[in-house]
């Protein structure tokens, strides 16, 4: 596998909150200035540490959602039985300052020169460090083809869907949707799972030798990448980051 | 050093009463969360075998030949360096000091080598003296792939990626080496009590 040493400190940054913006009645966007930020690639995380009055301290992770060498930006799910994800989603205001350190993570990481067909499948929040890529891609002006599959639950579950369509418009990414709860009425896309049949129609074919990466809740995240494994796909050409929540046994 | 997050409170994750046995940073979990980077492997057991090699006579056992060693039953606490540990899992495994032998092994490494390329390196004296095994049952189970079965790596002292899943090979080294998450920043030792989670802590 790729050896990229990443033998650097990390250290604990007091970032400030510069803006936030609501992607989806449950999704938000944080973008913070973090003091000294080394940069980062597409695809990797942070993590972020929160401290009560009485000194009782949270951490989670969160995918960096924008490209290098742009802002640092963070999008977030709320989950309402959470810890974390509420208050960043609706306490948290522009100025507001929190504690990040990073970047972390090497692996789940996409470079120009990694190439392709490359192959995106998004659960959920999911989509976060994979439109890290998408951006990057057409930030380095690649021309890989690309093909992001995209399960959310509800049309207004889907999150930077004004972004995803211009992708699909303009980029030659073709961005499939899968509304798996409810549909608009009208809806003639997928509506089901990302199961085997679902992929066997829509993956690049294992010939073509593609380069996946898989991200979404551990559940999501496991069934998608067996699937591919099983339609021919190298392991090694399988990605995946795992979000958390009902991971099985 | 840390400053206050504003109308940040918190839920005070549930320790379950046993603060002396968690780490710092640590909460008590009933799930068995998974991570790795890859998919998950699934080797049938007529494909399997386990190998040490190296610094150490070369040897390998088939999956009967592994399964007919002398095993232990070893409850032991789990710390995942996502924050999450779980108390008192029951394995069942083959200790390392029967895989390894009784040679003295002072400043050796041992690079465990699994399923999917991944690798993580350990001080021969972490692995030896009843403090490691390969671990094929949990919970009276087979050890599920998803958790690393057939086999893996259990050294419960350490953050729980050095017990690498899918364990097939022990490689004896006389020099340290980082191995795959070691590579991608995570630290080298990896103590849970002195929170070393990424390299440089
Ligand atoms: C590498 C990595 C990157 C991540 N990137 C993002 C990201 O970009 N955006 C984002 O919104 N989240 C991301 N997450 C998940 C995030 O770290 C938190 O786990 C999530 O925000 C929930 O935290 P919480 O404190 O609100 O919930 P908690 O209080 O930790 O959990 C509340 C309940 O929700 C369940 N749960 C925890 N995590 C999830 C999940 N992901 N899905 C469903 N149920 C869950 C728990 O089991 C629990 O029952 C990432 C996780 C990892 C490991």
């Amino acid at each position: 596998m790729a050896r990229a040493a990443v033998q650097r400190r990390l250290t604990w940054q007091l970032a400030t909150v510069d803006a936030v913006t609501d992607e989806t009645p449950r999704v938000r966007t944080l973008t913070v200035g973090v003091p000294g930020w080394p940069g980062h690639q597409a695809g990797q995380h942070l993590d972020i540490r929160l401290t009560a009055e009485d000194g009782y301290q949270a951490e989670r992770e969160y995918s960096v959602a924008s490209a290098p060498g742009e802002p640092v930006a963070i999008t977030v799910e709320r989950l309402d039985d959470g810890e974390v994800s509420p208050y960043l989603t609706q306490e948290l205001q522009a100025g507001d300052e929190i504690e990040v350190r990073g970047p972390v993570g090497g692996y789940f990481v996409w470079r120009p020169e990694d190439g392709g067909p490359l192959l995106l499948i998004a659960g959920g929040s999911g989509i976060v460090p994979l439109r890290a890529m998408l951006r990057h891609r057409q930030q380095t002006g690649s021309t890989v083809p690309t093909r992001l599959i995209y399960s959310a639950r509800t049309r207004q579950d889907v999150i930077y869907s004004a972004e995803l369509m211009e992708l699909q418009q303009g980029d030659g990414v073709d961005v499939v949707l899968t509304l798996t709860r409810e549909q608009p009425p009208g809806w003639d896309g997928h509506t089901g799972r990302v199961d085997a049949e679902l992929l066997r129609e829509l993956a690049w074919p294992a010939g073509q030798d593609p380069l996946a990466y898989v991200c979404g809740p551990t559940a999501f995240a496991e069934a998608v990448s067996a699937t591919l494994v099983g339609l021919g796909y190298p392991p090694q050409r399988v990605r995946i980051e795992r979000f958390g929540g009902t991971g099985g046994p | 050093m840390s400053s206050v997050s504003r109308g940040f409170r918190g839920r005070r994750r549930d320790v379950g009463g046993e603060e002396g046995r968690v780490p710092p940073g640590q909460y008590v979990t009933q799930d068995f969360p998974v991570l790795s980077a890859g998919p998950t492997p699934h080797t049938p057991h007529d494909q399997w075998s386990f190998s040490v090699e190296g610094a150490i006579t070369p040897r390998t056992w088939t999956w009967e030949e592994f399964r007919s060693l002398p095993s232990e039953t070893v409850t032991a606490d789990i710390h995942c360096v996502t924050r999450w540990s779980k108390l008192d899992t029951v394995w069942e495994g083959v200790s390392l000091d029967t895989l390894l032998g009784q040679a003295d092994r002072g400043g050796m490494f041992v690079m465990a080598h699994c399923d999917g390329g991944y690798t993580t390196n350990l001080p021969a004296q972490d692995v030896l003296g009843g403090q490691a095994w390969v671990a094929f049952g949990y919970g009276g189970q087979p050890l599920p792939p998803e958790h690393g079965g057939p086999a893996r790596l259990l050294v419960p002292h350490l953050y729980f990626w050095k017990s690498a899943k899918w364990v097939r090979r022990l490689l004896l080294l006389d020099h340290d080496m980082p191995g795959f998450w070691e590579t991608y920043g995570y630290h080298n030792y990896g103590d849970p009590w002195r929170e070393q989670r990424y390299s440089g802590d």
